[in-house]
């Protein structure tokens, strides 16, 4: 297997190819990432690979400053069953 | 059914920093709620099977669960409301937090707002780190610690740090074969009273070693590990396949900062600590005036430092409330004592220098 079909957003099937290539495009924040990839808008809204986007970013000479490392939070910060939302099942 | 609730202190998270802030706050007579998302109090130390080693007021020759158990009866006894299996899940515009309990949603108004949510625990990635089979260390360890389930026979483990050492020997202990631990590093990165029970037991620890790829048809079924050079790039020739069902990560923590960075508290970036945290002062005061942070999510350290921050938080929100006693500027000063105290030797100087350098950012705010 390759390096490059190593998934780094799980949810989504984002590769580091994937991320590679959006850098390489001009990427150069975890929303970019997110914005041209889909990486961490899958079902666990990047709590588990923001991380390792982070990582793909520095590794690719990407330096991170506070904005451009982190996500903006929202609520729900996890995911909620949809009557806790106001929903009816 | 969105419903309301108030208090004058909120604590969200019942491990040990936040059973730590309730019972003193508590104490002082402020009401407490505290929330947790499980359905067992103790956060990290509910798996805790070990005894803990230390001093006497860190509960030294106790195990974990049982430390766990103390400070929650300690809570109940002083009147702290405790609501489990209630996750907050944000904050809303009037600055109350949004809990889901159950089906419900609840919204908590309160005064103070005292954050002990913890961290999460990091992954690597590599190819084939999708398969069934590769899990965290602390998954696999509540799996056997609390639900009496062994998640491999044949396990990896990759990470030397005090997690990486004390569930492999704990996953041993209950019956699985440990192929060994690589670490990245050059040199084991935990405790050596924690390595040398497995070493002991003939556990290889592979230092400078990294993991290159899981394969496996339906689930994980070998693993490649190889060594690394300086750069911690894989040496060509070098690399080992290894027979194993299960590869278990332990390569860190992440302060679990969402509910901290959405109230507005100020973030820095200390990696040492985890990675962005947010800023505090020496009494756990965030830059949000109404917000204290305490334990993990302060910066991933121990059991023993995050009880004492979050005693600490619970004290300095209670004065803030305008709850004190003649001895409260004494308790909260042993108490910064104490954390700079635990803070000495040789693991903790380098978390001690970053402490420094997260009150030193608060007061630039």
């Amino acid at each position: 297997m390759d390096k490059y079909d190593e998934i780094i957003c799980r949810c989504e099937e984002v590769t580091r190819q994937d991320i590679e290539d959006a850098i390489r495009d001009g990427r150069s924040s975890l929303s970019g990432v997110k914005k041209q990839t889909r990486a961490g808008m899958g079902a666990c809204q990047g709590r588990t690979c923001s991380g390792l986007v982070r990582r793909v970013l520095e590794e690719n000479g990407v330096e991170l400053d506070m904005v451009s490392s982190l996500d903006t939070p929202r609520t729900p910060i996890v995911p909620v069953p949809i009557e806790a939302a106001g929903g009816k099942e | 059914m969105i419903s309301m609730k108030q208090c004058e202190l909120l604590v969200v998270g019942a491990g040990p920093a936040g059973l730590g802030a309730a019972i003193e706050a508590a104490r002082l007579g402020v009401s407490v709620l505290l929330i947790d998302e499980n359905d067992t109090a103790g956060g990290q130390l509910f798996k805790q099977i070990h005894k803990f080693f230390g001093s006497k007021e860190h509960y030294a020759g106790t195990r974990g669960f049982q430390i766990g158990q103390a400070l929650l009866r300690e809570a109940s006894a002083l009147g702290v409301e405790v609501m489990l299996n209630a996750r907050a899940v944000g904050l809303l515009d009037d600055g109350s937090v949004a809990v889901q309990y159950g089906k419900d949603l609840i919204q908590i108004q309160a005064s103070k707002l005292i954050l002990a949510t913890g961290a999460k625990e990091n992954a690597i990635t590599f190819p084939g780190w999708t398969l069934p089979g590769v899990m965290t260390a602390g998954a696999a360890q509540t799996f056997s610690n609390v639900y009496d389930t062994l998640v491999g026979k044949n396990i990896l483990m990759v990470g030397s740090g005090n997690v990486g050492l004390i569930v492999s020997y704990q996953l041993m202990q209950a019956g699985a074969h440990i192929k060994g631990l690589v670490e990245v590093l050059p040199a084991i990165s935990g405790y050596g009273v924690h390595a040398g029970k497995i070493k002991r037991a003939g556990v290889p620890i592979w230092t400078k070693h990294t993991v290159l790829e899981a394969k496996g048809k339906r689930r994980v079924e070998e693993v490649v590990i190889g060594e690394v050079d300086d750069q911690r790039k894989p040496v060509y020739g070098t690399q080992k396949t290894l027979e194993v069902d299960t590869i278990l990560l332990a390569v860190g923590l992440t302060p679990r900062v969402e509910l901290a960075s959405m109230a507005g508290c100020r973030l820095g970036v200390e990696r040492i600590l985890g990675g962005h945290l947010p800023v505090h002062n020496q009494e756990m005061l965030s830059t949000k005036d109404s917000v204290y942070v305490c334990g993990d999510l302060a910066g991933v350290e121990e059991a023993n430092t995050a009880l004492d921050e979050g005693r600490l938080a619970g004290t300095a929100a209670a004065e803030a409330l305008g709850y004190s006693d003649a001895k409260t500027a004494d308790k909260k000063r042993c108490l910064v004592e104490g954390l700079h105290d635990l803070r000495m030797g040789t693991f903790g100087e380098k978390r001690l220098d970053c402490k420094s350098r997260v009150i030193e950012k608060w007061s630039c705010v």
